[in-house]
């Protein structure tokens, strides 16, 4: 890659960037408004009681007597000034709701992903060398099993083995709380909690770079560099290393550079079984309960960062493979 | 009938004190002070001020935080809470109540007669929909000095005395929120009650925790130092929470009901159902009558027939709840025993359909309706294939749709169902909880209002005779009039009088001690 090609290129791609994100912002806007009820009705279903004023000054209250062209006009303009807007229903800043949550979710996914991307290579690259062995098809086996399995059920299994029946970790929680602790007491505390949720969100994707890392490896160690370089006399270990394992990781910084556009988004899944304060959970609860506003702002967030990593990834291919030109 | 409400209100001052401190005795235990109550709120409320809103979690953790001017017993007969003492005038119309001395909010201002009146004539009329309805009555609410109120009504409102529960009108304070708006003042942010917790600390999606109030105005009280409500939003973790022991009481829908046996069979744990009484939730098939067959008496009457209320609450709610038997249950007063909604039998059913001329076509069904299911967890999904199997028995095909909370709450309210499941709190009193789903004046598009459509003039003639009434008696003969006539129409079928499991480690003592259950104050719950 010629160095001055670079910023063009990078300028190219972050107007494209802020016109895709620019223009999900308003699909998001269009999609959550399609879905049937408003945040005052829910709110009136949940207290149990309810008059037309009461609709009414909660309705004007949320802004949603406003026609529906205006409220996107509100929010767009809002969301270039990086202001995420207002959750009524929960009386807060929407980025206060999300940079309360972001702390916890990139633990969780950070913790995940490093774990995943560790275990998973290594295992597939130890695959790859024992092709064929017993050690491979424990491995191979294992990787299926983990793929296959659905993750909140990983999640139940490992909660009934490690905390109710051995007692070792706690079930549910990010911290304990009520509980005076010193600082290392505290980060020994938090990381007790991210072991059963960190292990079931990324027992699924070690499945995936295991397999992944296994297939491309074998596929590059049949080239002729390899024989060569092994003809030379290079050492086994060095030829798997240098080789074969930095060729094969391509497909496999692909795959990590999607998965880390969706560390922003959480888990759903494994946040709602673990209890775990992130934003996949405000987000579906934000959803359920219709906070339209919390719901754009989530949107809007991963959608940035699933841009921004994108970019990100297309530049890494540069590092890892010089034959790749970053290219608009 | 002054007089027979002082007597209550006389025994009402004595009995519970005595019954609670002759409970703790009778195991042996003293009160204990100190300990940390861990328990789990579900789902986690949007704001934590009871008034400004008004979900059963709000209410729980509120109940806390604030207190009413009066506790109902499981009987409903009120209570002193801020109010020590209260009188009631011969003619109905002036209520006096005597605040407790000594009273502080948890910023350190004393609480006044100016803040009870401000509560009840200003905030509450204001932000809730409920006590709008029934406060919309006074005519005058005066601080008379200030440690009494006295409240004169326009007319005649017998229940009234029911509607000073802290889930109903928390005393907040007006130094807070006068000349505000209510729902935007930063005080819903940091709530300021006189209950026996204050608020401290709030991490959305983890965990809310309140701790002991020094300044609480009965001494020696709350025994706890402080209690955490943990955000658990998936039911089998909240299960295992309570299991291990990381979380001392659930309550209201914390624990899906199949999950309940196996909770009675711990033996550190108490399974409790009682403390619902002030609520009196009813649940019931809503029907619409706009949809044919459904404005069909005989119809109806099938449908009611066809379904087996036993089956409901023994099978599909292991016993915590009630079969239903009429439009009123039987906690609520004024509750008529001798009116009974068709009983279940599948032959009468099928009869009752073959007369309103619905015959079976080669499939064997008569006719189809749709059926919203009602989104509230894995037991409402249960009874609605329950009640697709009961029905499809006489020939009627049940067609289920899932929906999420936002478009259930949504087609209810717009009548854009053919039958659903809803389920109604009466709070006590028929008037208050009851009549405004059967009457004609409320068929509204509004959630809770009559949307099944149902219209008898008589029926409205009779809810507002007891409504207006000042004589409990005469109450009565207008509600059991209404009631036979209601079970003969059929209008909805109900199912059962629901209650909450509430679950509790056996260390923790008084945890039910009201009608309220789990809303009380929780000044006299204690770890021993």
């Amino acid at each position: 890659m010629g160095a001055s090609k670079l910023p063009g290129y990078l300028l190219g791609r972050v107007v494209k960037a802020a016109i895709v994100v620019l223009a999900i912002v308003v699909c998001n806007f269009f999609l959550i408004h399609a879905a049937p009820g408003d945040p005052a009705s829910i709110i009136a279903g949940q207290s149990g009681a309810a008059d037309a004023k009461f609709l009414e000054q909660l309705r004007a209250q949320f802004g949603l007597d406003q026609p529906l062209h205006v409220q996107l006009w509100l929010y767009l303009k809002g969301v270039l000034t990086l202001d995420l807007g207002f959750s009524h229903r929960q009386q807060m800043p929407v980025s206060t709701l999300l940079w309360d949550r972001l702390p916890a979710t990139l633990l969780l996914t950070g913790a995940a992903f490093l774990f995943a991307v560790g275990l998973g290579v290594t295992m597939g690259a130890l695959a790859a060398r024992r092709v064929g062995t017993w050690g491979d098809s424990v491995i191979t086996v294992l990787a299926l099993a983990f793929y296959a399995t659905p993750l909140f059920w990983v999640g139940l299994m490992l909660v009934l083995l490690f905390s109710v029946t051995l007692e070792w970790l706690p079930s549910f929680g990010m911290a304990s709380v009520g509980v005076e602790m010193s600082g290392l007491e505290a980060v020994l505390d938090v990381g007790r909690h991210l072991i059963l949720p960190g292990l079931t969100l990324g027992l699924f994707y070690v499945a995936v770079y295991a397999r992944l890392t296994r297939a491309t490896m074998l596929e590059v160690a049949d080239q002729d560099f390899v024989k060569t370089a092994r003809a030379k006399g290079v050492p086994e270990g060095r030829i798997l290393r240098r080789h074969i394992l930095r060729n094969a990781l391509l497909p496999v910084i692909t795959f990590a550079g999607i998965q880390a556009g969706q560390l922003v988004g959480g888990s759903i899944l494994v946040e709602t079984v673990f209890a775990w304060p992130g934003i996949g959970r405000l987000a579906f609860e934000a959803l359920l309960a219709r906070d339209y506003q919390v719901l754009m702002g989530v949107f809007f967030c991963t959608s940035v960062m699933v841009v921004l990593f994108n970019l990100v990834t297309d530049l890494l291919y540069a590092l890892v493979d010089p034959r790749v030109e970053a290219s608009a | 009938m002054g007089l027979s409400r002082r007597g209550l209100m006389a025994t009402a001052i004595v009995s519970p004190w005595l019954m609670r401190a002759g409970d703790a005795l009778a195991q042996g235990i003293q009160p204990k002070r100190g300990g940390t109550l861990t328990t789990i709120v579900n789902p986690e409320p949007p704001v934590l001020h009871v008034g400004v809103n008004n979900q059963a979690p709000t209410l729980i953790v509120g109940g806390k935080i604030f207190q009413g001017l009066l506790r109902y017993s499981a009987k409903l007969e009120p209570m002193p809470e801020l109010a020590k003492s209260w009188e009631v005038s011969a003619d109905g119309l002036e209520y006096t109540f005597h605040l407790q001395e000594n009273v502080k909010f948890h910023d350190g201002q004393p609480m006044t007669a100016e803040d009870v009146v401000f509560s009840i004539m200003k905030f509450h009329m204001e932000v809730s929909p409920r006590a709008r309805g029934v406060f919309a009555r006074i005519k005058e609410g005066v601080a008379v000095d200030a440690n009494t109120v006295k409240f004169v009504l326009s007319a005649p409102f017998e229940p009234f005395l029911l509607m000073f529960d802290v889930t109903v009108s928390a005393i907040v304070p007006k130094h807070l929120f006068d000349g505000q708006d209510y729902r935007q003042a930063p005080a819903v942010q940091k709530p300021i009650g006189t209950g026996p917790f204050r608020f401290v600390e709030w991490q959305r999606g983890n965990f809310i925790r309140l701790e002991r109030f020094d300044g609480y105005w009965k001494p020696g009280q709350p025994y706890l130092d402080s209690i955490i409500y943990r955000v658990v939003p998936d039911s089998q973790s909240r299960r295992l929470a309570l299991e291990t022991g990381q979380v001392q009481l659930t309550q209201s829908n914390d624990i899906e009901p199949f999950d309940v046996p196996q909770m009675r069979a711990r033996p550190n744990l108490e399974v409790q159902t009682a403390g619902w009484e002030y609520f009196g939730p009813l649940m019931w098939l809503e029907l619409n009558h706009r949809v044919k067959p459904l404005d069909d008496v005989r119809v109806r009457k099938a449908l009611a027939h066809a379904v087996n209320r036993d089956f409901i609450a023994q099978r599909l709610w292991f016993g915590i709840g009630k079969p239903a038997t009429g439009p009123v249950a039987s906690s609520t007063r004024f509750y008529d025993a001798s009116a009974k909604m068709p009983a279940y039998n599948v032959e009468a059913a099928k009869k009752l359909l073959d007369e309103a001329g619905l015959k079976p076509n080669g499939q064997g069904v008569r006719f189809t309706i749709r059926h919203l299911s009602l989104p509230y967890g894995e037991v409402f999904t249960r009874l609605g294939e329950f009640l697709r199997q009961s029905l499809r028995q006489v020939g009627v095909d049940l067609q289920l749709e899932s929906v999420d909370v936002g478009t259930w709450a949504q087609r209810t309210a717009n009548w854009e169902f053919d039958t659903t499941i809803n389920y109604l709190y009466q709070y006590g009193d028929p008037t208050l909880g009851v009549e405004r789903s059967y009457v004609s004046t409320n068929i509204k598009k509004i959630l809770f209002s009559n949307v099944a459509g149902y219209a008898n003039p008589k029926v409205d003639a009779l809810f507002t005779q007891a409504r207006d009434a000042a004589d409990p008696k005469a109450r009565q003969a207008a509600f059991s009039e209404v009631q036979k006539l209601l079970v003969e129409e059929v209008p909805l079928v109900w199912l059962m009088e629901m209650a909450f499991p509430t679950i509790y480690d056996r260390k923790l003592n008084n945890v039910i001690t009201s009608g309220a259950g789990v809303h009380a104050s929780f000044d006299d719950v204690f770890l021993a």
